[in-house]
């Protein structure tokens, strides 16, 4: 089974104190920020891999990023992927989930594969489209959320996370792009070594002009938005409780005390 | 009359509170904007569910046909190839839900319709464009949107964000269309629904949580944590991450996936707070978090918040407790 993943390179903001330029344009911070695999995607990566290691054949990673967005590549071929490619182009910044899509499709049509996958989301945008806007493009069948993974002799039964505890089993015809949940996997640990192992893989590396793309269709000019103003989220509701140690934790058992009737 | 279409979404036969959630907001942006709202209905038996939605809307959009008995994204998009073009509606409703999700992006590329999803605001200014509100960055970043000019958009609405309650008082009235045959279709076929069964402990029925996220680091430190919760006589619940990992059964997630829960006490530790989680605990009596990022979204919600590393906090508060029996 040969199979193309789309992986994407986003700032990791867990624990970080992060603030905005005065424009409001972007994170002001951003160099601060260390960077790393979108969490869908490395699930993704997982699968994609799992499914190789059991039913043969390839995998073939892409991302549109810029030259550090290597570095989610070399860790996908530690991981087990055979191959990847670059997007890299200044151009796609500002692209909307159709732009990021398109450019994705570009280099897709000229693939051959079954099975795409993508994360069910990215981190920072968090569109949660560009997976099936691509199977559009490509007229493939495509199921989103996905949690778990069949393979029968003609198509997938596909698991599909509903709201409410509740899964959908879905068949699908291949070739098809499958949406990846977080939690279908365990994700292997990739070690320093592990990555030095594939610094000689080639990594293939394209642009818009090269793919012929009309810049009207990607970055700002594409994008079906004319202005983003991004803000930090007003201050909680939260009374926050500060003190020592033993003082905090003395005001939290009373209320715990008090509010669950526990002595 | 500009048009805004609600695209109805049911399970079983029933409706999701995401419908009435969107209709309450087609509503509001149809009462200020002199636009007309229409509920889409596509269904195998619409006679129970109709009725539901004629207080709602002013027209109620129906195709009835076997295979409309459970979502698919084939037959949805095939039934809006008719309509969309015979009705012209400037503004689309979705639910950012799984249908939503499922459906929308192909929506938006199939018919050439811009498409914002999960927005928790949506404004039609006086010049007419179109204002979005999202969340970004896991909710640590507001993102306000302005939509370049367009004779249609499609938004994906948040589960949660606009309330239902009111009584809307439109009076909606019947239309039919048919849709073409589906036979060169199927590329995904439903099968069926899996209600996971809970085997271990039932967490909706629990007084008090210990609600752990992926700030606990790694599966040995659930020890601590249950050890909390057992000298409180709380249940140990836990955040999407943490069931991820395996660390605690799937049976043990809050949040939209996993289990709405109403705790007396919900005690978040490490949990950051995404909108997903917070819909499953929300209404809980008492919200306590812990959190070592003070701008994690989870003490929007919280009652009392506590910037602090769980790993002093643990051991200390679990001794309040040991001393006190």
């Amino acid at each position: 089974m040969d199979i193309v993943i789309c992986v994407k390179q986003v700032p990791e903001v867990k624990d970080a104190d992060l603030s905005i330029n005065k424009e409001g344009t972007d994170i002001d911070n951003r160099d601060d920020l260390v960077m790393t695999i979108n969490e869908w995607d490395n699930y993704a990566v997982e699968e994609g891999v799992r499914l190789k290691e059991t039913y043969g054949g390839t995998v073939t990673l892409i991302t549109i990023g810029d030259e550090d967005a290597e570095d989610i590549l070399r860790r996908g071929l530690a991981m087990g992927a055979d191959n990847a490619i670059l997007i890299d182009d200044e151009a796609f910044k500002g692209s909307d989930a159709q732009g990021i899509a398109t450019g994705l499709y570009e280099v897709l049509k000229d693939l051959e594969f079954d099975l795409v996958l993508t994360g069910v989301q990215s981190f920072d945008d968090g569109w949660g489209q560009v997976g099936v806007m691509l199977a559009e493009l490509m007229n493939l069948s495509y199921a989103t959320l996905a949690v778990k993974i069949n393979v029968q002799e003609k198509g997938l039964i596909i698991h599909r996370e509903l709201e409410s505890n509740t899964l959908e089993k879905v068949k699908l015809s291949l070739p098809a792009l499958l949406t990846i949940q977080t939690g279908i996997n365990t994700p292997r640990y990739v070690s320093i070594m592990g990555i030095r192992k594939v610094r000689n893989i080639g990594i293939e590396e394209t642009d818009a002009e090269e793919l012929n793309l009309p810049l009207d269709q990607i970055g700002f000019e594409g994008s079906c938005i004319s202005l983003r103003k991004l803000s930090l989220p007003p201050a909680g509701k939260a009374e926050m409780l500060t003190g020592s140690l033993d003082a905090v934790c003395e005001t939290v058992a009373d209320i715990i005390r008090k509010k669950g009737g526990i002595s | 009359m500009p048009e805004i279409f609600v695209v109805t979404e049911h399970r079983k036969g029933k409706f999701r509170d995401i419908t009435f959630e969107m209709l309450a907001l087609a509503d509001s942006l149809a009462s200020a904007n002199n636009c007309s709202v229409t509920a889409i209905l596509l269904t195998d038996n619409a006679s129970g569910l109709s009725e539901k939605l004629r207080s709602a809307c002013d027209c109620i959009l129906v195709a009835e046909d076997p295979a409309f008995a459970n979502y698919s994204y084939d037959e949805y998009l095939a039934a809006f190839e008719k309509i969309i073009g015979q009705r012209n509606p400037s503004l689309i409703l979705v639910g950012n839900t799984a249908m939503g999700m499922d459906l929308a992006p192909a929506m938006s590329t199939r018919f050439s319709i811009p498409c914002v999803s999960d927005c928790v605001n949506v404004e039609i200014s006086d010049d007419g464009s179109l204002k979005l509100k999202r969340q970004i960055y896991g909710g640590k970043i507001d993102a306000s949107l302005i939509m370049k000019p367009s004779p249609r958009y499609i938004v994906t609405v948040r589960a949660g964000v606009f309330s239902a309650d009111g009584n809307i008082g439109r009076n909606a009235k019947i239309e039919n269309f048919s849709v073409p045959a589906f036979d060169n279709l199927k590329r995904r076929q439903f099968i069926e629904y899996i209600e996971e069964i809970t085997e271990d402990v039932d967490i909706t029925a629990a007084d008090i949580l210990v609600s752990v996220g992926r700030g606990i680091g790694k599966s040995e430190n659930i020890a601590l944590v249950q050890e909390f919760a057992d000298a409180i006589g709380a249940t140990v619940s836990c955040s999407r991450p943490v069931a991820d990992k395996g660390w605690l059964p799937k049976s043990r997630q809050v949040g939209t996936s996993g289990k709405t829960v109403k705790p007396k006490i919900y005690i978040a530790l490490g949990i950051s707070g995404a909108f997903q989680h917070q819909a499953g605990m929300k209404n809980a009596g008492t919200i306590i978090a812990v959190n070592k990022d003070p701008n994690a979204p989870i003490f929007n919600i919280a009652h009392y918040g506590i910037v602090m590393d769980l790993f002093q906090f643990l051991p200390r508060i679990t001794e309040k407790f040991k001393q006190g029996a």
